[in-house]
C-alpha cells in the first residue's frame, strides 16, 4: 500500500510502509548506504507527518518482511497478543506518542501492554519521539529479570564486568575481575568475550569464572560470550553454563548469517533450563545486539536499520532472556557515524526495547574509526542511566584490550550511580558490603588495604 | 605530589598490571581516573585515531614478500579512498574494474592453485604492515608442506574481509586465507585477524569463515596461529567445509596451560 502527504504545495509519495518506515528515520549512515535514507530532511519530515496518521493496526496487516519468507515475522505475528493489545489498538502511531507520554501510560499499564506490542509498531513510534520522549517513556517502563540476583529494578543500575584478555590468559583475566569487583561491578553478570571460539580454551574461562563466583560466594552468574552451538556442546560435556550467549538479529536471513535460526535458541535455552543453576530465577539467556548488522550481513530486505534492530527484541523476547544488550557503537561509523547518531540510536533501542518487555542494558561504546571520543559516551552513559537502563558495561579504563574498542568504565559505573543516586542489584550490594568494598552508606570504601576476604592476594602483588 | 598523595587513592592491587595490558589499578579520585590517568587515555585514543588513516606502504610490503621469494600481485577495492573506504563497505568488499580484469588475466594464463593468501589493509595499516609480511610467508611454507599448491599473495589496498571471496574465485582457489589488519585497539594497535574460508566465492557470509583474531606479538603469537590456522584447513579439508560448523578444538586444556599463567584468586 502507497501513503503519501501533501505539503507547501508539494506531494509526496512512500510505495510502501517499510519505504515510509526507513524515510521517516532520523538520519544515520547506515540507512544512507542501504539507500533507503530520506533523500532530504523535508522528505524525512515529510514521512514522520504521514507516518503519524498510520493507524497501529496497520502493522498487523502489512509486514515489512513476507510472513511466508522469514521466520522472525511469523514469530512476531503469530505471538501478537490482541487482547493486550486492546488498550491502543485503536490509535494512530502519532496518538500512540500521545498516550505513552501522557499519565495513562504507567508503569504497570505499560509492562500489561508489552505483549500487545510488535517491533514495528514501537519503532514507528519512536521515530516521531524525541530525546527526552525516548527517556521519560522507558523510565515509566520495568522489566527485572532474575538468575542469581535481581537485575532491572528502579534505582538499579547494574554492570557486566567484561574482563577480556587478547589471549585468555587466566592470570590477565583474574586481574581484570579482581579490578572491577574491587570497583563494584559485575552484578550483571561476569561476561567475557573469548579471544578464539576454541572449545578448550571457552570452557577453560567458563571454569575459571564459575570457580570465582563459588569462591567468594558472589551472587552472580557468568557468561563466556561465544556461539549458541559452542554453549550447547558445553552443556552436553558438563561444563559450568550459567547464561547461554549468542548474538542475534532481526531477520530470517541475517540470523542465518550468525549461524543461528529460532530452533537452535530455543535447543539452547531448554538446555540452559535443565541445568536448573539460577537460585532466585529462570532467565537464562544473555543475547547481544545492534544496528546494522542485518544490513551488514546484506540481510536487511530493505528495512531500515532501527527497525531491524527491535525486530531482534522480538526474538530476544522469546526466550525470556536474564540480559539483552544492544553494542550500539560497535559496529562502525558506516552504520552510526558519529557520536549524535550513535547517542540517539543507545536511546532508542533501550526505549523500543522496554516497552516491548526486554530487559535492555546498553554497551555504550565507539570504535576508534568512528567521529566519537569520551564525552559522547558520558552524554549516552548520562541519559541511558535517567533513562532507567538495566544494566552497562564495565571494563578496566574504558579500553577492551581484546576487542579493540572503547566502551564504559568501572570508573564510569560508579560516575552514573552517585550522580543518578543508582544502586546495584540488591543481593550484589549486600555482597559488596559483607566484602568490606563498599561501605554501609554504599560508597566506595577501598583505600590503600585489600578487602580482607581478598587479602591473601597481597602475597602475589 | 604531596597534595597527589592526599587527593588520590591508589590501588594496591595495581601491580597485578604485570598479567596485561588492561587499564587496571588506575586508582582513584573520589569515584574517578585520577588527570594522570585520564590524559594518558585521551593520548592513546589520539595515536589509534591517527593510525586508522596513515595509508600502507604497499611497495615496502610487495618487496618483503618478493625478497622472500614469493609473487605478489598488488590489487585495489572499489573504494578510491580511506574516506569511501570506511562509508562504504560494500566497495570494500568488491575489486575495481581494473584489478578484476588483472586477476582474471592471470588466473587464464595459469593452473590454479589448491590455496591463495590474501593480505588486506582492513582498519590497521599498522598491523598489515608490521606482521602481514611473516605471517603470509608462515602459511605459504606450512600449506606447501602439507602438499598443497599456492598462488601468489594477493595484497589489497581498501580491502575488507569479503574482498577474499572474490579473489578465491576468480583464482578458482579451494582453500583462501585472508590476513586482514584489525580495528586498532588503544593498547593494540597492531592486530591482525586471519580468516579462513574453504570454497571462496561471492556472496558467503560470515558464517562460513573461520576467524583467528588478535594475531599479533603481543596477543596470539604468529606461529601458534599458524598452528590453528593449519588445524583448521586440515579438518576443513576432511570435512569439505568451513565456518560455524567447523570448531576449532585444536589442541587440549593441559596444552593451553602451557604459559603456567594461573587464577591468583583462587589460590
Amino acid at each position: 500500500m502507497a501513503y503519501s502527504i501533501d505539503l507547501g504545495g508539494n506531494r509526496y509519495r512512500f510505495t510502501d510502509l517499510k519505504s515510509l518506515m526507513a524515510k521517516a528515520t532520523p538520519l544515520r549512515s547506515g540507512d544512507c548506504l542501504a539507500g533507503i535514507a530520506a533523500e532530504n530532511a523535508s522528505e524525512r519530515v515529510a514521512a514522520q507527518l504521514c507516518l503519524a496518521e498510520v493507524p497501529l493496526k496497520r502493522f498487523l496487516e502489512e509486514p515489512l518482511i513476507p510472513y511466508e519468507s522469514d521466520e522472525v515475522t511469523r514469530l512476531i505475528i503469530d505471538s501478537h497478543n490482541r487482547q493486550a493489545f486492546a488498550p491502543v489498538s485503536h490509535l494512530s502511531v502519532g496518538e500512540f506518542r500521545n498516550w505513552l507520554l501522557s499519565e495513562r501510560a504507567t508503569t504497570p499499564v505499560l509492562q500489561a501492554l508489552a505483549p500487545g506490542l510488535t517491533p514495528e509498531m514501537v519503532a514507528a513510534v519512536s521515530k516521531i519521539m524525541r530525546v527526552q520522549d525516548l527517556i521519560l517513556v522507558a523510565a515509566k517502563c520495568e522489566v527485572v529479570t532474575r538468575f542469581r540476583n535481581t537485575v532491572g529494578l528502579k534505582g538499579r543500575m547494574s554492570t557486566r564486568l567484561q574482563p577480556n584478555h587478547p589471549t585468555d590468559d587466566p592470570a590477565g583475566v583474574a586481574a581484570s575481575l579482581l579490578d572491577g569487583l574491587l570497583y563494584g561491578n559485575g552484578d550483571a553478570v561476569l561476561g567475557i568475550n573469548p579471544a578464539t571460539d576454541n572449545y578448550h580454551a571457552v570452557t577453560r574461562l567458563m571454569q575459571l569464572l564459575d570457580d570465582v563466583i563459588q569462591r567468594y560466594e558472589i551472587p552472580t552468574q557468568s557468561c563466556v560470550l561465544t556461539h549458541v552451538t559452542t554453549h550447547l556442546e558445553a552443556i552436553n560435556r558438563g561444563a559450568p553454563v550459567d547464561l547461554v550467549f549468542q548474538s542475534i538479529a532481526g531477520t530470517q536471513a541475517a540470523n542465518d548469517s550468525f549461524g543461528i535460526n529460532l530452533a537452535i535458541l530455543d535447543e539452547a535455552h531448554r538446555a540452559a533450563l535443565e541445568l536448573g543453576r539460577g537460585t532466585l530465577g529462570n532467565n537464562v539467556m544473555y543475547f547481544e545486539t545492534g544496528q546494522g548488522s542485518a544490513l551488514s550481513a546484506n540481510a536487511h530486505q530493505g528495512v531500515d536499520q532501527q527497525t531491524c534492530e527491535v525486530r531482534a527484541y522480538a526474538v530476544a523476547r522469546r526466550f525470556d532472556p536474564f540480559l539483552v544488550n544492544t553494542v550500539v557503537g560497535f559496529i562502525g561509523p558506516e552504520y552510526l557515524y558519529d557520536g549524535k547518531q550513535i547517542i540517539r540510536a543507545g536511546l532508542e533501542d533501550h526505549f523500543c526495547g522496554k516497552l516491548l518487555g526486554v530487559p535492555m542494558g546498553c554497551d555504550i561504546c565507539y570504535t576508534n574509526h568512528a567521529e566519537a571520543d569520551q564525552d559522547d559516551m558520558d552524554m549516552l552513559l548520562t541519559l541511558l542511566g535517567t533513562a532507567g537502563i538495566n544494566f552497562i558495561m564495565g571494563i578496566p579504563g574504558s579500553d577492551d584490550i581484546m576487542l579493540n574498542y572503547q566502551t564504559t568504565s568501572f570508573h564510569d559505573a560508579l560516575y552514573a550511580r552517585q550522580v543518578l543516586g543508582k544502586k546495584p542489584a540488591p543481593e550484589f550490594e549486600a555482597w559488596l558490603q559483607r566484602m568490606g568494598i563498599f561501605d554501609g552508606e554504599g560508597r566506595l570504601a577501598t583505600g590503600n588495604q585489600l578487602p580482607a576476604p581478598f587479602a591473601h592476594i597481597a602475597d602475589r602483588l | 605530589m604531596t597534595e597527589k598523595s592526599s587527593i588520590v587513592t591508589e590501588n594496591p592491587w595495581a601491580s597485578l598490571k604485570r598479567h596485561t595490558n588492561a587499564r587496571i589499578g588506575l586508582g582513584r579520585v573520589g569515584i574517578s581516573q585520577p588527570t594522570d590517568k585520564q590524559l594518558a587515555f585521551q593520548l592513546s585514543h589520539a595515536l589509534a585515531r591517527d593510525a586508522v588513516h596513515i595509508p600502507l606502504d604497499l611497495m615496502r610490503l610487495a618487496g618483503e614478500l618478493i625478497d622472500a621469494g614469493l609473487e605478489v600481485i598488488a590489487l585495489h577495492s572499489r573504494a578510491g579512498d580511506r574516506q569511501t573506504y570506511l562509508k562504504r563497505p560494500d566497495f570494500g568488499r568488491r575489486l575495481d574494474g581494473d584489478s578484476a580484469a588483472r586477476l582474471k588475466t592471470f588466473a587464464e594464463g595459469e593452473t590454479a592453485s589448491d590455496a591463495c593468501i590474501v593480505i588486506a589493509d582492513g582498519l590497521s595499516s599498522t598491523a598489515v604492515q608490521s606482521h602481514a609480511g611473516e605471517m603470509a610467508r608462515r602459511v605459504d611454507s606450512a600449506l606447501k608442506a602439507e602438499g598443497l599448491s599456492v598462488g601468489p599473495v594477493c595484497i589489497v589496498e581498501q580491502g575488507r574481509v569479503a574482498i577474499g571471496d572474490e579473489i578465491g574465485e576468480l583464482l578458482g582457489a579451494r582453500l583462501l586465507v585472508l590476513l586482514v589488519g584489525e580495528r586498532p585497539g588503544l593498547s593494540s594497535p597492531d592486530s591482525l585477524g586471519i580468516y579462513y574460508t574453504y570454497g571462496p566465492r561471492v556472496g558467503l557470509t560470515d558464517a562460513a569463515r573461520n576467524c583467528i583474531s588478535n594475531v599479533r606479538p603481543a596477543g596470539l603469537p604468529l606461529a601458534e596461529s599458524c598452528e590453528r590456522l593449519m588445524w583448521l584447513i586440515r579438518e576443513s579439508q576432511r570435512r569439505k567445509l568451513s565456518g560455524v560448523t567447523l570448531k576449532d578444538e585444536s589442541g587440549d586444556a593441559d596444552a593451553l596451560d602451557g604459559t603456567g599463567s594461573r587464577n591468583f584468586l583462587l589460590e
